[in-house]
């Protein structure tokens, strides 16, 4: 039963792997890193529920099969197709916001850090429904960043997401969709939080792809 | 096996050999090259040489399976133009469902037009029909912000992207007396001598190019332009046995299709320059997207149609 779940799973991630290519053309442009299998943080911009499966299709195989979403469990434990598709299919490290809960998300994340997984992480906290850029950070990325100061933090662009699919609209529209490695950062000796928040949502910002007019 | 099926097998074979030739040029280059030093020129020759095996192997079968395995073909490239084309247009939320309509209505049906070969229908239906109620689409939304550039540029990719590039597949619509169903043979020409005309042109533009045609748009010049027409001209006309044109008429067509070509694709590079991009995608390697490899057969195949059906039918 379980050997059938995870084949399953492989197929379903298969599936919105050639969906996301077919109809996206989504493609990877790696400006400031390789794409080898590596301990990274990707923190990326957030403005619909493709986002997280955009990122994890450009992902090559190898990368992709370490690669942890962090995603809140509030969304993916809604129903059980949902249960199925967050934490098996794309392995998603669910965390709980709500601040009655014991294991704190921060936790959990640096347990799956800890076990050597890479992780996608969405720093806004929440999707960003408005016509600012980004909203800002909360200090997730921040305690990351101190806690392993030897993982990379990664910016990651997801553009056009947006226009293929505005918030209240029921068809996708077939656009390109490109998502954009940059440079990798750390928190530096002595950096105060809202310093590195700062600079981490500007590193993310340079990424995006020229402003048309 | 008919007379159509191997004349299009041997125009594959022709092309086999000449992609054969380029190869083994490049790796004759690549021999010779110390490892070492990279070389960025022959790396990009060798994508594309790679990229045309795809293209040749992709219409050599489409034109053996005949109608359906044609209709496929375009209709994806129209597929593949106009999203590339309108991922840099711009628009607004009030145009989700007139873009929508483009891609899962307009485009559709008009290869459906095309196949039935209703040439009332497919001439008319995108620059009449689609143009005047994608905008009311638009405009029941209600949002006036930059209206008139989100409609043009929507207007303009359709026009290029699904019009133009449908009317490849027209070809085989024409009845021209005595040609019979060896019109699929109009689309091996029209696409052969677009783009080896294309090819020659922008080697002799390379080799002996001074005069820019349109400096600060394109590095084409005008002892390119010539030299590639004069040899677009001469590729018709040793062509001239698939066609129903004759000698001269072959090497007309194929002036005639070079010329707009040329000319669209200075367009075509206009547009990008306009947009700030350098490529339209990058889904074929060593070409960028679709509308790069095509624009100079988007922009000869309605001219090339219509003057197949006025002078021929």
């Amino acid at each position: 039963m379980k050997f059938l779940r995870q084949f399953a799973a492989r197929i379903v991630g298969q599936s919105i792997r050639i969906f996301a290519r077919a109809i996206t053309a989504v493609r990877a442009e790696w400006k400031g890193i390789e794409p080898v299998p590596r301990q990274r943080v990707y923190f990326a911009n957030h403005t619909s529920n493709a986002d997280m499966p955009m990122i994890w299709s450009v992902l090559p195989p190898a990368m992709r099969r370490t690669v942890r979403p962090v995603a809140a469990a509030d969304y993916w434990l809604k129903n059980k197709l949902r249960a199925f598709v967050g934490p098996e299919v794309f392995n998603c490290v669910l965390v709980d916001r709500r601040p009655e809960v014991k294991d704190k998300p921060m936790d959990k994340i640096i347990a799956a850090l800890d076990e050597g997984s890479s992780l996608i992480i969405f720093p806004e906290g929440n999707r960003n429904m408005t016509d600012d850029p980004l909203l800002p950070f909360k200090a997730g990325l921040y305690n990351m960043g101190v806690a392993r100061p030897e993982v990379d933090l990664v910016p990651t662009w997801v553009a056009n997401l947006t226009e293929i699919m505005p918030k209240g609209e029921v068809i996708p529209l077939p656009l390109i969709c490109t998502v954009t490695f940059g440079e990798p950062i750390h928190v530096q000796e002595g950096e105060s939080k809202d310093d590195f928040l700062k600079r981490a949502s500007d590193a993310l910002l340079a990424q995006r792809p020229e402003a048309r007019p | 096996m008919n007379s159509t099926t191997s004349d299009i097998l041997l125009l594959a074979f022709g092309s086999f050999g000449i992609l054969i030739a380029l190869t083994v040029l490049g790796e004759i280059l690549r021999a010779r090259q110390p490892v070492h030093e990279p070389n960025p020129m022959l790396d990009t020759y060798m994508t594309r040489v790679q990229s045309w095996w795809g293209m040749v192997a992709f219409i050599g079968a489409a034109l053996l399976l005949g109608k359906p395995g044609i209709m496929m073909l375009f209709a994806f490239a129209s597929f593949a133009a106009l999203r590339e084309f309108l991922t840099l247009t711009t628009k607004a939320q009030a145009d989700h469902l007139s873009l929508a309509l483009a891609f899962f209505a307009v485009l559709p049906l008009q290869y459906v037009f095309v196949g039935f070969g209703w040439t009332g229908l497919f001439t008319v239906f995108i620059p009449v029909y689609a143009f005047l109620f994608l905008p009311m689409v638009s405009a029941l939304r209600g949002n006036p912000d930059r209206f008139l550039v989100r409609v043009a540029e929507t207007q303009w990719a359709l026009m290029i992207a699904v019009f133009c590039v449908s009317h490849v597949p027209a070809l085989m619509s024409l009845e021209i007396d005595g040609y019979g169903d060896r019109s699929v043979l109009l689309i091996a020409f029209l696409v052969m001598v677009v783009q080896l005309g294309d090819l020659l042109e922008y080697f002799f533009g390379r080799r002996i190019g001074r005069a820019r045609i349109a400096p600060g748009l394109s590095p084409k010049t005008w002892e390119g332009f010539f030299l590639g027409l004069i040899s677009a001209m001469v590729i018709g006309a040793m062509l001239n046995w698939i066609t129903p044109f004759g000698l001269v008429g072959a090497a007309l067509m194929a002036g005639a299709a070079s010329v707009v070509g040329t000319f669209g694709s200075l367009v075509v590079a206009a547009i990008k320059r306009d947009k700030g991009v350098k490529d339209w995608s990058h889904l074929i390697p060593g070409q960028g997207g679709f509308v790069d490899q095509l624009d100079s057969v988007i922009f000869a195949a309605p001219v090339f149609y219509q003057l197949t059906k006025y002078f021929y039918t």
